[in-house]
């Protein structure tokens, strides 16, 4: 492909469609969908190659709001309908929106796949940890106890980790970030759009009415730097406001919070998002705050081939030792006779 | 050289016309592969042929079990037929359990060959038999019965070849198949290619199979147990080039062919589903034809990624069977709101539930009609024999381009094993199918209009990568023109009237209700789908014998053909034979408020044609 060819210099605002939107006031969505317009003209690809697909919730609003191509589909189906469209379309961007429900409740199944097979995917899961679209019941990310319209005594229903599923799936890609910490969200997006591969991101992002809050942890400025632990490759796991916090591996191999004076800086646990063994990975997947500090940034990103990439190659091998294919032969083939 | 110039003392050569012979035994028996090499050298041979395969739903079920028992039947025949025949000839059974559940369909006097070395004490345990039925006078006194130690002969034939039992007694179906080559006079040549194509890495169980084959062409031949054998010569079909081909085959070939004829690439995903899984194997195989195959997750993944292809300007195609299109309700639905073009094949099965996974029915017209939530209308067509589902398969595809939609395709287990000889056709006289994609956006500078409608209410199909025409659709309700998102009451009541208009639009585009027999009379026998052959030949039955019965065959069920109304009112009566409950005869009396009667099947097997010339008889007679 020639990069020679001029891209007309677009901005954020050349990526707004003329849709009012339609979130609640305050609602995560929009710093999200903001940073998305920020990133979206630095990319190198034309605005009529990207697509963006949702499935339902108030996340998959989301492709309305931008003025690129978009499939705003059904509950759970989103990447599902996004492999097609990337396997027709290598040539395209094509990006998932979807929500903690429509990822991993109804379409657990969709997810799981697409992840195992590496297809060359964006998905940004808003993760709010409750069902905002149909008013206020529990979600498969919402934590053990929590009241909400279908659980008034409380959730008895265990939580699950998406990025520990994604790890577990196989992920090429892993990464966390947060709606409104404006600067590490951009950073995680271009990181996203830049792997070759299904690059799979959780957003916390807050839902203003029915889950207010909840991810207060990782936004209040004078706490977050404590709750959190901001991962930067090849770096040691250090945190804290005073960066005097640490993370090593116990005698059994279990993370531990330390002081990092009273260590030596090498005898902490070192940040290495290329590793071919994902167990680190899910390990830093499973730091869920309170019990602990919980990871933010990329978890991993390692190369593998695509599915898109793979299907496409193969066909490619099959023309190249087959030559195109002739219809009038292929008709004429099996058991043949002439009736004269 | 046919095996009868070898023999020392010919026995006579008698013509028939036609035969029907059916192979059944143990799952492991190659009763499959026998029937399939019998029809091959048949069709070769020039005979008219309809097959008829028959397996049991579990892959393994206990050897010499009722329930592991496989058959094969085929008939092939001097002039045209359309089915694979009501009553049996001549049964090939291999052990007890075969010929206990094969043995009804075997006419009074008919032949039935037996390998009576499978005849032992447990076999008969197993088939549940008290007493050996070859004892058994009821049968020796109403067949012509040859006891045959195929087990015997076969390893006979193959000693020396270093093969083990087990091995040996794989090659039984070539005795067997060598025998009845014998008894109709095949040419067995064909068969001896195939086996040594197939057997090109393994030499020994090639010349194993070749063996096994000519000891039961001997058999037949030296031994004096068959006083005649039979020649059925070749049917006069109209001149050109034939294949055999089923159903499932036939729809593959049109899927390759479509990229040529629409200049796009095909995208099929499905999911393995008894009987449709075949249609997945085959476009597999076809990568250089411009197709590309998904094998999904699940069904919904199957028919969802299908319409993101499909959004990306690919020819999408999902096929399934009943179970798995129940799943794809949700999605199917999607395609009608997002006005997308997909073609939806459902392999009818027996249901409900898993049902019958191997056997025919025709009971998902009306899932096909309705199964979906609101008012959610889609052209509807059914291939009437496995040649036709190439046909419909490029038809469905031409209507749903050409009107943006999603269009079912129903066949059913019987058409899609079964085959029939077909008439190959030339690329170049198969119809292009026009495919347009906009590549401007709208010269005025006003944005794009995704749901502006033509003549015929279409919209444009734009596709990504078209810069300008950048847009979004989904399943929620839209504005008409803009596709912008809309919940007013009265849009919702125009966007549901158009949804329909557009499929009543397909009408104009589809060939009249052609009808078989005369134009007006007493009875109008109206039929869909798998069951054409059984009808057509009892129809035409019904008028040799003086009655005034016509045959009208639908290809399209929704919309119906614009003179279907007419049709059914010029006849007295109307008669709906059906492998269901009477599913369209439901759909033909709502919609044309005629009292149309049904005969109706559920049993997994297509019609006989004996019984549906009994249920004419009737109809006329009420
Ligand atoms: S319900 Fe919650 S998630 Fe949905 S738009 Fe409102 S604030 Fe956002």
């Amino acid at each position: 492909m020639s990069l020679s060819v001029e891209l007309p210099v677009l901005s954020p605002k050349d990526f707004a469609s003329d849709q009012e939107i339609r979130w609640c006031p305050r609602c995560g969505d929009y710093s999200i969908l903001a940073q998305v317009k920020k990133i979206l003209p630095n990319l190198g690809v034309p605005r009529e190659k990207l697509v963006f697909v949702s499935g339902i919730g108030c996340s998959s609003r989301f492709p309305y709001y931008l003025n690129t191509f978009g499939v705003h589909g059904i509950h759970g189906r989103a990447p599902a309908i996004a492999t097609g469209l990337k396997l027709a379309r290598p040539d395209l961007q094509v990006w998932v929106v979807t929500g903690d429900g429509d990822a991993l409740s109804i379409g657990g199944n969709h997810i799981l796949h697409a992840i195992r097979r590496n297809v060359n995917l964006k998905v940004l899961l808003f993760n709010n940890q409750i069902y905002g679209l149909t008013k206020g019941q529990y979600s498969p990310t919402s934590p053990l106890g929590q009241k909400t319209k279908s659980t008034p005594y409380g959730s008895v229903d265990q939580p699950l980790s998406p990025l520990a599923v994604a790890i577990g799936a196989g992920a090429t890609f892993a990464a966390r970030s947060v709606d409104i910490d404006i600067q590490h969200l951009t950073m995680v997006l271009e990181r996203a759009a830049a792997h070759e591969g299904m690059a799979f991101v959780e957003i916390y992002q807050d839902c203003n009415v029915f889950n207010s809050g909840a991810f207060e942890f990782a936004t209040d400025k004078n706490a977050k730097q404590d709750n959190c632990i901001y991962l930067e490759h090849g770096k040691p796991l250090i945190f804290g406001k005073e960066r005097n916090k640490g993370v090593r591996l116990n005698g059994k191999g279990m993370p531990e919070i330390v002081t990092v004076n009273g260590i030596a800086r090498d005898d902490l646990l070192f940040h290495d998002e290329t590793a071919d063994d994902p167990s680190q990975a899910f390990r830093l997947a499973q730091m869920r705050w309170p019990d602990s500090p919980e990871p933010l940034g990329v978890l991993r990103a390692v190369a593998r081939p695509t599915f898109d990439g793979a299907v496409t190659s193969q066909i490619e091998q099959v023309q190249a030792k087959l030559g195109p294919g002739d219809v009038d032969a292929l008709l004429d083939g099996g058991e043949t006779w002439e009736v004269r | 050289m046919t095996a009868a110039a070898l023999a020392a003392q010919p026995r006579p050569l008698e013509s028939i016309e036609s035969v029907v012979i059916r192979f059944c035994g143990d799952s492991g028996d190659g009763m499959q592969l026998a029937g399939t090499q019998f029809t091959n050298v048949s069709a070769v041979f020039g005979n008219d042929v309809s097959t008829l395969p028959d397996f049991p739903a579990e892959i393994r079920a206990p050897a010499g079990s009722l329930a592991g028992v496989s058959g094969y039947q085929l008939c092939f025949s001097s002039h045209e037929i359309y089915t694979p025949g009501d009553e049996v000839d001549t049964l090939v059974a291999m052990n007890p359990a075969a010929l206990k559940t094969n043995l009804g369909d075997l006419h009074s006097g008919g032949t039935l060959i037996v390998n009576e070395d499978a005849f032992d004490k447990s076999s008969l345990a197993k088939a549940q038999y008290s007493t050996n039925p070859l004892a058994d006078s009821r049968i020796t006194s109403n067949y012509r019965v040859h006891n045959v130690p195929m087990t015997r002969l076969t390893r006979d034939a193959v000693e020396g070849l270093g093969l083990s039992q087990r091995e040996a007694d794989r090659c039984k179906n070539f005795f067997a198949l060598g025998l009845v080559y014998w008894l109709y006079d095949r040419d067995p040549e064909p068969t001896r290619h195939w086996i040594r194509d197939k057997f090109a890495k393994k030499p020994q169980f090639a010349e194993a199979n070749l063996r096994a084959l000519q000891a039961g062409i001997n058999y037949g031949d030296s031994t004096e147990a068959f006083a005649v054998h039979y020649r059925v010569p070749p049917a006069k079909l109209a001149p050109g080039r034939y294949r055999k081909i089923t159903g499932n085959e036939a729809l593959a070939l049109a899927m390759a062919t479509a990229p040529r004829l629409t200049g796009k690439d095909v995208f099929y995903a499905g999911y393995p589903i008894t009987p449709a899984s075949d249609i997945l194997h085959q476009l597999s195989e076809l990568k250089n034809f411009g197709v590309k195959t998904f094998q999904a997750e699940d069904e919904i993944a199957a028919v969802t990624s299908a319409i993101g292809a499909a959004f990306g300007g690919a020819i999408a195609v999902t096929g399934s069977s009943g179970p798995g299109i129940a799943l794809k309700g949700e999605g199917i639905g999607l395609a009608v709101m997002t006005e997308l073009p997909l073609v939806i094949i459902d392999v009818q099965r027996g249901g409900p539930s898993t049902g019958l996974p191997t056997k025919t029915e025709q009971s998902d017209l009306l899932l096909a009609s309705f199964g979906r939530n609101g008012d959610c209308p889609l052209p509807i067509l059914a291939a009437q024999s496995p040649g036709d589902c190439f046909t419909m398969m490029l038809e469905a595809l031409r209507i749903a381009v050409g009107f943006m939609t999603p269009v079912f395709l129903l066949t059913d287990g019987y058409i899609a094993n079964g085959a029939e000889p077909w008439a190959i056709p030339k690329l170049a006289d198969l119809h292009p199918i026009p495919v347009h994609h906009p590549a401007e956006p709208p010269t005025n500078g006003d944005p794009f209009q995704p749901y502006l409608r033509d003549e015929h209410l279409v919209r444009p199909w734009a596709i990504p990568g078209t810069a300008g025409l950048e847009h979004r659709i989904g399943g929620i309700e839209k504005a008409d023109v803009t596709g912008n998102i809309c919940y007013d009451a009265e849009n919702h009541q125009h966007m549901t009237r158009i949804r329909a208009q557009k499929v009543a639009n397909v009408a104009a585009a589809i060939p009249p209700q052609p009808v078989d027999g005369p134009a007006s009379g007493d009875l109008l026998v109206v039929s869909w789908g798998g069951t054409f052959g059984a009808v057509r030949t009892a129809t035409t039955a019904a008028r040799r014998q003086g009655q005034s019965v016509a045959h009208a065959h639908l290809r399209y069920l929704n919309p119906f053909p614009a003179n279907l109304g007419e049709v059914l009112r010029s006849y007295r009566r109307v008669l709906v034979p059906e492998l269901n409950t009477g599913q369209l005869r439901m759909l033909l009396r709502a919609t044309f408020l005629v009292d149309a009667i049904g005969f109706n099947k559920v049993q997994g097997k297509p019609f006989l044609v004996a019984e549906l010339v009994s249920a004419i008889r009737d109809a006329l007679e009420a």
